[in-house]
Order: structure tokens, then sequence, then C-alpha cells
């Protein structure tokens, strides 16, 4: 695991409370694990942790909303 | 001159069929004209802006060169190479962008229920995507300004009464680009069947719902004053009419839209199947709840969060929540039923999440089956219907005697 993903996946962890490195695809939205609120602490977090902006108009749901596509997203943003 | 409310009758059906049919031909050859689609835009906002309304027709060029102009004015301020980006610049623009609407909404109250000359059919929604174009223009997603392509998004004839609330680059995306055959065939196919449900929802359960039931079980219930199992009927008779006429508008915009090869994306998914509030939201005027989710919301527990404004973040999320919903009610009109109405929903979001966290954390000793689930989406149902109620006004007639 790089170290991209072991941050998202920790910092998701402590958001979410749940550890989802096993579930990579899973759907958080659909499953309950994150809201609007927890979307945008995690855009805090990115950038705290990582140095990342994101602003809030680039979060488009579908393409942040599995475990992967967070890790592929960030990675992109790198 | 004719004039139709869109979407009113058969005759504007057919007229709007008769206009397509050439377009739908040059979908499905490939050839999309932006020169057809500007005209035949033309001749249905003159069919709804023009004749004996020709006033609100002046009204909307008039708001149209404002918002244009601003939102001009503010793209190239951030475009400029050493953009400030000064936050009470925003703050000024997105107040200008709503000043109009803020005006069209604050006249009725305050001049016995008269409107204001400069409002027209549709001006929350346009309003709505100036003030989107406004914020992603801040952030820099938005980077260019074209006058002419954000004239065509505000004016997208089919959605421009009542949305649904289209993205400007989804919009774009759609707009400069034509849909492959197959895939052209299958918005074809989506869109007819959308206008069909639509036929059933508009005009024949909202007519029987709105038409038929309502007024007999309101006259009831101003004859048994007070609480009433007639009071009952109003609401669920009322909550029933919402949904379809609202459900069935939204089809139609959609299912034209479809024709024309924009996606405009749906407004409700089965929201009485909701299991909960949140769930409500997701599945009711949905393009307006992500609006008010992505614009308000997002931004307000984002500047909340930065600034550590709450220590807690549970207070950040429920504070947010209350003023997001009564922004909304506002939105919606200077009524007292309007604003408690979305008081209610505020707090119903409070509600509901302290109930998950509280689920979350006793997984263990709280049951979860077929029925617990039934029970939710019938507690959730009847908490819904009850906020419509509120939001019909009917109250306000009943306890004060005001006239609708």
């Amino acid at each position: 695991m790089d170290e991209t993903q072991s941050t998202v996946l920790s910092i998701l962890q402590d958001l979410t409370g749940e550890d989802v490195s096993s579930n990579m695809d899973t759907n958080l939205f659909d499953e309950g694990i994150l809201d609007s609120m927890g979307s945008v602490q995690l855009l805090l977090e990115l950038q705290n942790q990582l140095g990342i902006e994101v602003p809030v108009s680039e979060f488009e749901r579908s393409e942040w909303d599995t475990p992967a596509k967070i890790v592929a997203k960030v990675e992109s943003m790198q | 001159m004719m004039s139709f409310d869109p979407y009113g009758n058969p005759t504007y059906f057919v007229l709007l069929f008769i206009a397509l049919l050439p377009l739908m031909i040059g979908l499905l050859y490939g050839r999309r004209s932006h020169w057809y689609e500007s005209l035949i835009s033309f001749v249905f906002l003159m069919l709804t802006f023009g004749g004996i309304k020709w006033r609100t027709g002046i009204a909307l060029i008039i708001y149209l060169i404002y918002q244009i102009t601003l939102v001009w004015l503010y793209s190239r301020y951030r475009q400029r190479p050493d953009s400030p980006n000064k936050g009470w610049i925003f703050v000024v623009s997105v107040i200008l962008a709503i000043i109009p609407l803020a005006i069209v909404k604050i006249t009725p109250a305050v001049h016995h229920g008269a409107s204001s000359i400069i409002g027209f059919l549709g001006i929350s929604y346009l309003t709505f995507k100036v003030v989107q174009m406004i914020m992603e223009t801040r952030d820099g997603t938005i980077k260019e300004f074209h006058p002419v392509l954000f004239g065509q998004f505000l004016l997208f004839f089919p959605t421009i009464s009542s949305g649904p609330i289209d993205r400007y680059r989804r919009f774009v995306k759609d707009y400069e680009s034509v849909p492959t055959r197959e895939k052209y065939l299958e918005l074809v196919e989506k869109g007819v069947r959308y206008i069909f449900i639509g036929f059933f929802y508009k005009f024949i359960l909202a007519y029987i719902f709105g038409t038929v039931m309502l007024p007999t079980v309101e006259h009831a219930a101003l004859q048994a004053h007070g609480i009433s199992w007639a009071l009952v009927g109003v609401m669920y008779t009322y909550s029933m009419d919402l949904f379809f006429d609202f459900a069935g508008y939204s089809l139609f915009a959609v299912g034209v839209s479809y024709l024309m090869g924009i996606e405009t994306p749906m407004n409700f998914n089965q929201p009485f199947k909701s299991k909960n509030i949140k769930d409500f939201w997701n599945r009711w005027h949905m393009t307006l709840s992500f609006w008010f989710r992505d614009f308000i919301y997002m931004r307000l527990v984002f500047f909340m969060m930065k600034h550590k404004i709450f220590k807690s973040r549970i207070t950040t999320a429920n504070v947010a929540y209350v003023i997001n919903m009564l922004i909304m009610g506002f939105w919606h009109g200077e009524t007292w039923y309007y604003i408690v109405y979305g008081l209610f929903h505020g707090l119903a979001m409070v509600v509901n999440d302290a109930w998950l966290r509280f689920k979350k954390k006793n997984q263990a000793q709280i049951p979860h089956n077929k029925f617990t689930e039934y029970f939710a989406i019938f507690l959730t149902f009847n908490v819904v219907c009850f906020s419509f109620l509120i939001f019909s006004g009917f109250l306000n007639q009943l306890w004060f005697g005001a006239r609708p």
C-alpha cells in the first residue's frame, strides 16, 4: 500500500470510525458511512494532511463515492 | 397572440412535438443545429412570456441582461492573472444576483399579496443557475465565461419555469456534443416514456387528488374547525396532489430535454419509499435539495469548520441543517407557513442525525428487520405529509381565515 492510500484510509477511518480498507469499492454514501458533513471533513483533512486543495464545487459525489475512487482522485491531484 | 403555461394543455404538446420533429431527425443523423434550437426556444419562450403576459417577457429580458452582465464582470475579475479573489467581492456578487428574486419574494408580503413588476415565471430557478455560476467561478471550476452558452443554459426552455435545476458544466457538455445514434434512441425511448408517465401523473392522478378530492376535504375540514379527521384527509390528499403534479411536470421537462439530446437530471426518485428524512431529501425535488446541499450546506459547513466556529462537529452539522432548511423556507416565500416548513425540516434533519448516531452506537440492542424497515418508511411518510400540510398554507386558512 502506498503512502497516499494509507493516508486517505486513515482519514476515512478517523472520520467514519470504520475501517474501509478491505472494502475499497463499497459505496460510502449508499451505505451511510459518509454524508455531506463527512465529505467536507474529508476535503479539509486532505488539505491539512496532504496539502491538496479541493474546492467544494469540484466535489462531484459520483466521483468520490468509494475508497478506491477517493484514492485515485487524490493521486491524480498530487 | 397565443399564450400558454408550459405543459399546460394538449395544444402545447402538439406544438412542441411539431417543433421538435426536425430537431429529432437531425440528432438521429448526428447533427445538432444550434440555430434551429434557438429558434424553437424563442418561439416557446414567446408562447410563455408573450401575448397578454408581455410584461413578464420584458422583465425576463431585463433580468437576463442584468445577470449576464453581473456574471461577466465577476468572471472578468476572477480571470485576471493576478485576481486577488477577495471574499467580499464574491459575497457582494452573490447578493446582487439574489436581489431581484428577493424583491419579487418580499413584495407580496409587504404589499398585501400584490406581485412585483420585475417578476416572471421561473425567476427562482434562473437565480439558482446564476448563483451556482458565480460560486463555481469563484472556486475556479468554471474558468471561461461564454455569454451565449450561459444564456442558452439559463433560457433552456423545457426547464425554464420550474426546473429541474441543471448544472452549467453538465449542460454545456451535452449542448456542445451530439449523442451517438444508439445513445440518442435510448434517450428518445426514455423521454417518451417519461412524458407518458407525466401525463398519467399530472392530468389523471393530480387531477383526481387536486381538483376532484381536495376541495371536498378542505371544505369538510373548514366546517369542522380545528383538528378533525377531515384535516388528516387534507394532509394526505394535498401531499398526493403536490407529488403527482410536480413529479408529472418534472417528467415532462426531463422527457422533452432528452428528446433534445440534453440529459437534464431527474427530480424525483420514489420519495414516499424514503426510510428517513435524509433519505427523503435525496429523493424529493432532488435538483433543488442537491443545489442546497452543494451550494449552501457544504459551503457553510466548510466555512464553519475552517474557522472553527463550533468545537463540535455535531453542532456544526446541526446549525448548518437548520440554516440550510430555513433559507429554503424563505426561498419558497415570505409567509409564516413556508418558514415553519423550513424550520421543521431543519429540525427533522437534526433529530434524524441524532437517531442515526444512537443507532450506530447501540447496533447490538436495536432490532433490524423487515418490520422495522416498513415502520421507518411509514413514519417518514407521515412526518413528510405533516410537513406538506404546513407547506400547503391550509392551516393559515383554517386558523386565521386567510383566503388562499
